[in-house]
């Protein structure tokens, strides 16, 4: 049977010798390898979930009253997008276990590709070559998020609305085109009628179709290039050290797929997510009190929450105060992430190509500066629930808020000194 | 250790390890068989969940403890080909891609013609965005109440300048324009000598019944809720706080504007009614608002 596919595809195709070649190809074993394996086994997840859903879910913002079995909102006017998603919870058998495996899919994907980019950078896996893999894997975590905001937008229910509401607020604090901007994106002044199938739209079509074109790029450039190999004895530039693809890393890979899916299908299961039941259907004049985004845009949450009462008067036009951290910060942050390995070679002057990683310890300013940057994110996500903080403490969001405002400043660089003196510590321990 | 036992220690191994992908396999199809007596039976989401997690989990754990037990893991080594071409193959490539433009290069008028036509063709594209949203200055400045617009609560009754308890706070439309999003209006009752409004709005609040636009004017969430003894309108979204009796003005939070007023006055009935619109455009910043 094998034999005859083999002989029938080379017959047409001249592949055996490639194929050979391809089973031969070395794929290092390590942990942290894997944590961009699970972003991409749970994309594949999405896509399958995601498939289903598309066959229940109405992207409209068209009136309907409800009637069925969750009894709560019977009769209770809503829009068909929203009744569909009830629809899909409550009637349609398994409609229920495909979204929340669906929505945990989503968290635990962009999980993975932070922990990949924190590893890669960590390592500093970024360099010649690899930084154009760096670049593509900065548009394809943008791209990730976007279209998870756009996925727990599309239900239309009181949270989603919220969250569009202040995107749309984001958008139109852009100095100059901001209103003309806003009004292109979303059709009009937030709630529209068009919003819910554009969003729908980019949601299930344009933008996976751009992440899959890009993890292509992405898997065939890292093939092309071969992986890095962790510093050890007989790691060099010239080889790669590994199992080969064929049989071992093949079954460890597939196997890693079905546990993946697996515990996104046991989470999926047991653990409630966006019961957009009890959130009720959006109105204009409802918001949920302590509503918070998916946990990936708790960093831009808490840039809104920090950021002072700040507007800039222009002559006589004016940039309002979400404009700095809705607008200014993400570009700041994205910009930043692209240009680093660069601004790495222009600083430290190292042009050579790199296969053999580093440790942590082993570029102690690098080290310092990447736990800064988590120290930053870290209070800013961590702003983005000051009031939960503030119910759970018992002290007032004001007071939390300004222990924020200051920590922001004083984490990173507290978490910078710290991290570069464990690493010269670590450096003088294995010099020993 | 000799030979002998290494090949021992190995048959070991790999029997146990036929053993535990075995298990694990019967495992999957367990789990296989309870998700669909599940999905054709109850469709109780828990049980069809971690139904179909063991099974995908057994397959999982099969295939890993097969490729660490039962396949080749030795460590294998190979050689890195350099990423770049020589330099030779290189130069013959820009050669060949290169000789072709420099040839249309020198006719100058075909240059230009490419700007002009790429040019035309990127107005035409861009352009094409306009048919995605409307001109947003006249919506964004649309007056919200006019003049003599009775306030009604969400129920559609009107609002009698006793209705509320002081201290108390309601939402408030324009009549026959329940549930619009750019007028929903909080009505507030305070004591009128605690108002320090400013002086052009001093008739602005009768019998202290004061209102202002619910939208926040910091992302666009409704303003939800009213501190009775602090006299502060709090945002749910990110805990911008208003203060009620110095005309809304921010206090603390994120927001940088105070809410929009609504000037109130009492028809004949004694019902409370717009006297005109807001003081500014209610919801968040925008470029143009100002002028």
């Amino acid at each position: 049977m094998i034999r005859r596919i083999v002989r029938g595809l080379d017959s047409r195709l001249r592949l055996a010798a490639l194929m050979r070649h391809s089973l031969d190809h070395i794929f290092p074993d390590h942990w942290s390898f894997m944590l961009g394996e699970i972003a991409l086994y749970c994309f594949i997840v999405l896509v399958i979930t995601g498939v289903f859903l598309m066959m229940f879910f109405n992207a409209s913002a068209a009136a309907v009253t409800y009637h069925g079995p969750y009894k709560a909102l019977e009769g209770v006017s809503m829009s068909a997008a929203y009744r569909s998603v009830l629809d899909l919870s409550f009637k349609v058998r398994l409609g229920l276990l495909m979204r929340q495996i669906h929505h945990w899919a989503a968290l635990v994907f962009i999980a993975a590709i932070v922990a990949h980019m924190f590893r890669v950078f960590f390592t500093a896996a970024y360099r010649r070559p690899r930084d154009i893999n760096w670049v593509i894997g900065v548009t394809l975590l943008i791209l990730a998020m976007a279209n998870g905001f756009f996925g727990y937008s599309v239900p239309d229910d009181v949270l989603s609305g919220t969250g569009v509401r202040v995107a749309y607020s984001i958008v139109l604090s852009i100095p100059v085109i901001g209103p003309w901007l806003a009004f292109i994106v979303f059709g009009g002044r937030v709630p529209t009628e068009v919003m819910i199938p554009r969003m729908y739209g980019l949601h299930v079509f344009v933008l996976p179709a751009i992440i899959l074109a890009l993890l292509i790029s992405h898997l065939a450039i890292i093939w092309r290039q071969l992986h890095t190999n962790y510093p050890g004895r007989g790691r060099s530039d010239r080889t790669i050290v590994g199992s080969r693809l064929w049989p071992t890393y093949a079954a460890k890979a597939i196997g890693l797929f079905f546990l993946v899916f697996a515990v996104l299908a046991a989470l999926g299961g047991s653990v409630e997510i966006n019961p957009v039941w009890i959130y009720g259907p959006y109105k204009p004049a409802d918001a949920l009190p302590a509503a918070q985004p998916d946990w990936y845009l708790g960093w831009a949450e808490g840039g809104l929450r920090l950021f002072p009462s700040f507007n800039l008067h222009i002559w006589n036009r004016l940039v309002p105060e979400v404009f700095f951290p809705g607008v200014l910060l993400p570009l700041l942050l994205f910009a930043l992430l692209y240009v680093y390995p660069f601004i790495d070679r222009w600083v430290t002057g190292d042009h050579e190509q790199h296969h053999v990683l580093l440790l942590p310890y082993q570029q102690p300013l690098r080290t310092a500066l990447g736990c800064a940057a988590l120290a930053f994110m870290s209070v800013i996500f961590v702003a983005g629930s000051d009031d939960v903080i503030a119910v759970v403490t018992g002290r007032s969001v004001v007071a939390i808020r300004t222990a924020l405002r200051v920590a922001v400043f004083i984490a990173p660089v507290v978490a910078a000194l710290v991290a570069w003196v464990t690493c010269k510590l670590l450096n003088i321990r294995h010099a020993d | 250790m000799t030979g002998d036992q290494q090949g021992n220690n190995r048959e070991a191994s790999e029997g146990s390890g036929s053993f535990l992908v075995t298990a694990a396999f019967l495992i999957a199809v367990a789990g296989g068989i309870a998700f669909l007596y599940a999905y054709w039976t109850s469709a109780n989401n828990l049980f069809l969940g971690v139904a179909l997690a063991v099974m995908l989990g057994g397959v999982g754990c099969g295939l890993v403890i097969w490729a660490h037990r039962l396949m080749e893991n030795e460590e294998v080594t190979g050689p890195r080909e350099p990423l770049e071409s020589s330099i030779e193959e290189r130069e013959l490539l820009l050669e060949d891609f290169l000789g072709g433009e420099q040839r249309i290069g020198r006719r100058r008028l075909l240059g230009w013609m490419v700007v002009a036509v790429t040019s035309t063709l990127a107005a035409a594209f861009v352009s094409v965005l306009r048919s995605f949203g409307q001109a947003p200055t006249p919506v964004l400045k649309k007056a919200a109440w006019k003049r003599g617009d009775r306030l009604v609560t969400a129920e559609g009754k009107p609002v009698s300048v006793d209705a509320l308890d002081l201290g108390s706070a309601i939402a408030v439309f324009p009549e026959n324009r329940v549930g619009s999003l750019a007028a929903q209006t909080l009505l507030i009752r305070v004591k009128a000598d605690l108002l320090r409004l400013p002086k052009e709005r001093e008739n602005w609040a009768p019998n202290g019944n004061v209102a202002f636009s619910r939208i926040c004017t910091h992302a666009g969430c409704p303003i939800g809720l009213y501190e009775t003894r602090e006299h502060l309108l709090l945002c749910p979204c990110h805990q911008s706080t208003f203060n009620v009796l110095a005309a809304a003005a921010p206090t603390s939070g994120p927001a940088a504007r105070a809410l929009p007023q609504l000037p109130l006055y009492v028809d004949d009935q004694k019902n409370l009614r717009a006297a005109g619109d807001f003081s500014e455009p209610p919801g968040p910043g925008f470029w143009n608002l100002p002028s």
